[in-house]
């Protein structure tokens, strides 16, 4: 018998097996794919291109679990070094971010007030990643140790100093939007600022919440720099591939193809899996990575909860809005005037705040934008291994494309395929004869493909509402669930998505501390 | 629900004995119950109550919530609802139970009715839609409110069995308590159950509105000898508390209308141990119950048995020390008991049956208000307790 199954082999669900295995406990990890990862996946498409499917690069990756994993003696390479962020203009006036260093046709005012809110926004955002590292503090009163946690929520806030504190509070609320007007002028920037302040989420630039993503998108760093990305040398796939290494080597045991189709309970406890072939198997503790809806709606059963917090799942918003699209080309795309050795960076189309609004608004009403945000990354120009020699596999992240869409995805599948390579070819002239093959992934292939309900980025809005220890859910918001035995360890849980590996540690804390809701 | 569509015109409904209990009722006196007119007294409110104690008393029951649940999950849906084990209660059976919310405090009480095989009713004092729906996330089942398509009667008291048997209802002495049957009438179905609010011997009857004035007919035909006599709701509130049942916003405050947590309560604060049943692995409530049995309750219901004949209404009840433990919920003079009774909210570890404590009584001679610190103790049971009320057949049939 196991101690601990772990359903899922997504990034989290890796790393709190590789955590509970260096506790000395039995860990089975059951994984539904034929491949481990979950969205953070290296795998191949159309004829000789392989990619990273779901997340493309990564930035949220905690130095802690790195280290305390000893990731790096398991493979793990985030390529040599972070990418700068290039916000796109058709004309070809770009502007080119790279740390709090901007050039392209910015005024020295923006100049130096990038540098003050880059430099602000790390102070809020390290304050942040210091709440990631725990379980959040318990709404119940009477604790102690929840009395200290607040308290050191406080004292963190505090420590800013009041200038930085009053400011904090402030924002941390509000919309993008309204901060960044405040702040600059140049459109290029305020895009690209506003784009990281939306993704993933269903959000608009100028919906409240948008601050806080900003904030928890950069509340990771890469060697000590926050708000960077990395592309890592054969893909994002390479990272979750280290992490089962790791767990592996802990003493793990994991099984792809192997999807779980209920939980089984002894009493009101939970005592183990059944898998859809059929195949019983038991565990002292069940720990999930799929996402909250899953978990409770589909693998325990609305029946099995009580009634309020069966609701509270139901009404968890997860739908997702960011489709992904894949490209196989001929040759390396020109974008007009970009130095070509800027191909490599991550490329946004959000040349303007008020672009992104205005697509945003037709999400809204259940319509893809007409002309999406994109983030864009071509990993084979620094690792050519992803595509056969002289050809180039480009990766987008686009937004917006929700996954309830009016009229369903079916019919809208391909004529948003073309409406995407069409702006693309609008910023790289010539790019859609280049192209050798396609796949467009919508919220519903995600979810289809993924397993994650709604085809969500981080299993679930990361909004006021669904975050710390509201997320998913009052009652399962420090990893125990109301179920004995059953814990959540995904993206779905606090702090949230991202492949950054916080929930599936503090997951893990949590089970071997006996931890309870 | 189809709805008229001027519905919203109309807010409170003349119930569909109407035209049969206005005539009856001398005093004209009614109040609004839900959306129904109900007559909270006929002629005199201690006659009424007699009837019920001394040979039959008839209370129009239209404005109670009545759910109709069905499908295939109906029986896991009302064992997950309820925290009592639902399943227990056969076709042709009635069971008293509770629900709570998920921190295991008292949504409702009510009366689950096995009507047929798939089919049970479900009523409460309170509307309950809304909670209904909540529950049936997850659940192959259907839920209406027929609260307007069924209307009802409690006929109650030591004649009721006599009456119904007049009335032409075959066998109705063989129904055991808790038991429910079908008849027919005017081409429509009767349904009698040996249920009621008053703690005697008595039944209630369930039909459809175009039913009502035929059977409202029937029945006082066949009691007129009996002694049958309507009664209004104060008569009833009597009876109830006689009979030690507790009452919502009296005795406890719904769980999902309560602002402060504090002021809800268990149904082990509220003496009912024997509807929870944790062998279920599952119903709303469990948990938090189950650490309520580990860690202790709150409160504890106690039954009052005071000294004087000055009902105690909201009086607070101090130990010897003169510190307030706690509070009545109900209180009247009994004139079945002939005792001074109340139920009451103590705080724990207050309450064990045969404590003495005071409490304080206000009470108004010729406008002029006086107070007694009135010596009572502690009872168990109900305050009156006919063994008619249990006996099949009753005496009399
Ligand atoms: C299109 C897209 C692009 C993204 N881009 C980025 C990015 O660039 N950078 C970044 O940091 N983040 C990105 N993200 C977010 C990131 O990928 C996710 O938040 C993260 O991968 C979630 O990790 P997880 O381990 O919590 O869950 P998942 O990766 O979703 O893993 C859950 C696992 O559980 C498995 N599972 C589910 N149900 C069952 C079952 N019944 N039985 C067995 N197994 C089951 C699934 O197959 C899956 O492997 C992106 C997300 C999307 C959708």
């Amino acid at each position: 018998m196991y101690d601990a199954i772990i359903i899922g082999a997504g990034h989290n669900g890796l790393v709190c097996a590789a955590y509970l295995a260096k506790a000395g406990r039995k860990v089975l990890v059951l994984e539904a794919n034929d491949r481990v990862g979950g969205a953070a996946i290296t795998r191949s498409f159309g004829t000789g291109f392989k990619v990273s499917a779901g997340a493309h690069l990564i930035n949220l990756l905690d130095p802690v679990v790195i280290d305390e994993l000893k990731l790096e003696s398991h493979g793990l390479d985030l390529g040599q070094k972070t990418l700068k962020t290039v916000s796109l203009s058709h004309k070809g006036q770009h502007l080119v971010i790279d740390g709090d260093q901007l050039t392209g046709q910015v005024s020295d005012e923006d100049r130096s007030a990038f540098a003050d809110y880059k430099a602000q926004m790390t102070r809020f955002s390290r304050l942040l990643n210091k709440l990631h590292l725990r379980p959040p503090p318990r709404l119940k009163p009477g604790r102690l140790s929840d009395y200290l946690d607040l308290l050191r929520v406080g004292a963190g806030l505090r420590r800013l100093g009041q200038r930085d504190m009053r400011d904090f509070l402030r924002i941390a609320g509000i919309n993008i939007y309204d901060v960044l007007e405040e702040h600059f002028d140049n459109e290029l920037l305020k895009g690209a600022l506003a784009f990281d302040a939306v993704l993933g989420n269903h959000l608009g630039p100028r919906s409240n919440g948008s601050v806080l993503n900003a904030l928890h998108r950069s509340s990771g760093r890469i060697n000590d720099d926050n708000g960077t990305f990395a592309s890592p040398p054969g893909g994002v796939g390479a990272v979750s591939e280290a992490l089962a290494k790791a767990a592996v080597a802990l003493g793990a045991k994991i099984r792809t193809g192997a999807p779980v189709e209920q939980l089984m309970f002894n009493g009101d406890t939970a005592c183990g899996v059944r898998l859809q072939s059929g195949e019983q198997i038991e565990a002292e503790t069940v720990v999930s990575n799929a996402d909250p809806k899953r978990t409770f709606l589909d693998l325990v059963g609305a029946r099995h909860l009580e009634a309020e917090f069966a609701q509270s799942i139901h009404r968890t918003r997860c739908s997702g809005n960011v489709a992904k699209l894949h490209l196989g080309l001929k040759s390396l795309p020109r974008f007009t005037e970009l130095d070509p050795t800027l191909a490599g960076e991550r490329l946004l189309i959000a040349p303007s705040a008020d672009y992104l609004d205005l697509a945003f608004n037709q999400a809204k009403y259940g319509h893809c934008s007409d002309h999406p945000a994109m983030e864009i990354t071509i990993p084979s120009v620094a690792d050519p291994s992803l595509a056969d020699e002289g050809h180039h596999v480009l990766s987008a992240i686009v937004q917006y494309a929700p996954y309830r869409l009016k009229g369903g995805w079916e019919h809208a599948h391909e004529p948003f395929k073309k409406t995407l390579i069409d702006q693309l070819d609008q910023y790289a002239p010539g790019l859609s004869l280049q192209v050798i093959s396609s796949e467009l992934l919508t919220p519903a292939d995600i979810e289809a493909e993924f397993g994650i309900t709604g085809g969500h980025w981080h299993h679930g809005e990361m909004t006021l509402d669904q975050a710390f220890m509201l997320r998913p859910a009052p009652g399962a918001g420090r990893y125990a669930t109301p179920i004995d035995g059953l814990y959540l360890c995904g993206a779905g849980s606090h702090p949230g998505g991202g492949v950054m590996g916080l929930a599936g540690r503090n997951a893990a804390q949590t089970v071997l501390s006996g931890g309870k809701t | 629900m189809k709805l008229d569509k001027d519905h919203y015109k109309t807010a409170v409904y003349p119930s569909p004995f109407h035209a049969k209990t206005s005539v009856l009722n001398e005093t004209r006196e009614f109040e609004r119950w839900h959306d129904y007119m109900s007559a909270t007294r006929y002629f005199d409110v201690s006659m009424e109550y007699f009837s019920c104690r001394n040979s039959t008393g008839v209370f129009d029951l239209t404005a109670m919530c009545k759910y109709r649940i069905t499908g295939v999950d109906a029986l896991d849906y009302l064992n997950r609802l309820m925290t009592r084990d639902v399943s227990k209660i056969k076709v042709g059976r009635v069971g008293y139970g509770v629900w709570c919310d998920d921190a295991g405090q008292v949504v409702d009480d009510g009366t689950v009715f096995h009507i047929r095989d798939g089919e049970y009713w479900l009523c409460a004092q309170g509307r309950q839609y809304d909670w209904l729906l909540t529950s049936a996330l997850g659940f192959d089942v259907v839920i209406e409110d027929i609260s307007h398509q069924m209307t009802s009667l409690a006929v109650q008291g030591p004649t009721s069995c006599a009456t119904l048997k007049a009335m032409g209802l075959a066998e109705i002495e063989t129904l055991k308590p808790f038991g429910l049957r079908h008849y027919s009438i005017e081409d429509g179905e009767l349904t009698v159950s040996r249920t009621g609010f008053t703690g005697d011997l008595g039944y209630e009857l369930w039909m459809k509105p175009e039913l009502a004035e035929p059977v409202w007919d029937a029945l006082f035909a066949a009691g007129r000898l009996h002694g049958i006599k309507p009664m209004g709701e104060r008569a009833l509130a009597m009876a109830r508390l006689e009979a030690g049942f507790i009452q919502a916003w009296h005795d406890f405050l719904p769980a999902d209308k309560a602002v402060r947590t504090t002021h809800t309560r268990s149904p082990f604060e509220l003496d009912l141990h024997w509807l929870v049943d944790f062998k279920k692995p599952n119903f709303t409530g469990r948990r938090a119950l189950l650490e309520e049995k580990r860690n202790g309750s709150r409160y504890r219901l106690a039954r009052l048995d005071i000294d004087g004949n000055k009902p105690a209404h909201h009086a607070f009840v101090y130990n010897r020390q003169n510190k307030v433990i706690g509070i009545v919920t109900s209180a009247m003079w009994s004139p079945s008991a002939k005792a001074n009774i109340a139920l009451a909210s103590l705080d724990v570890p207050y309450g064990e049956p045969g404590d003495e404590y005071l409490v304080e009584i206000y009470y108004q001679r010729e406008l002029a208000w006086n107070r007694v610190m009135a010596p009572c103790r502690v009872v168990k049971g109900a305050f009156f307790d006919p063994p008619r009320k249990k006996q099949t057949p009753p005496a009399d049939c």
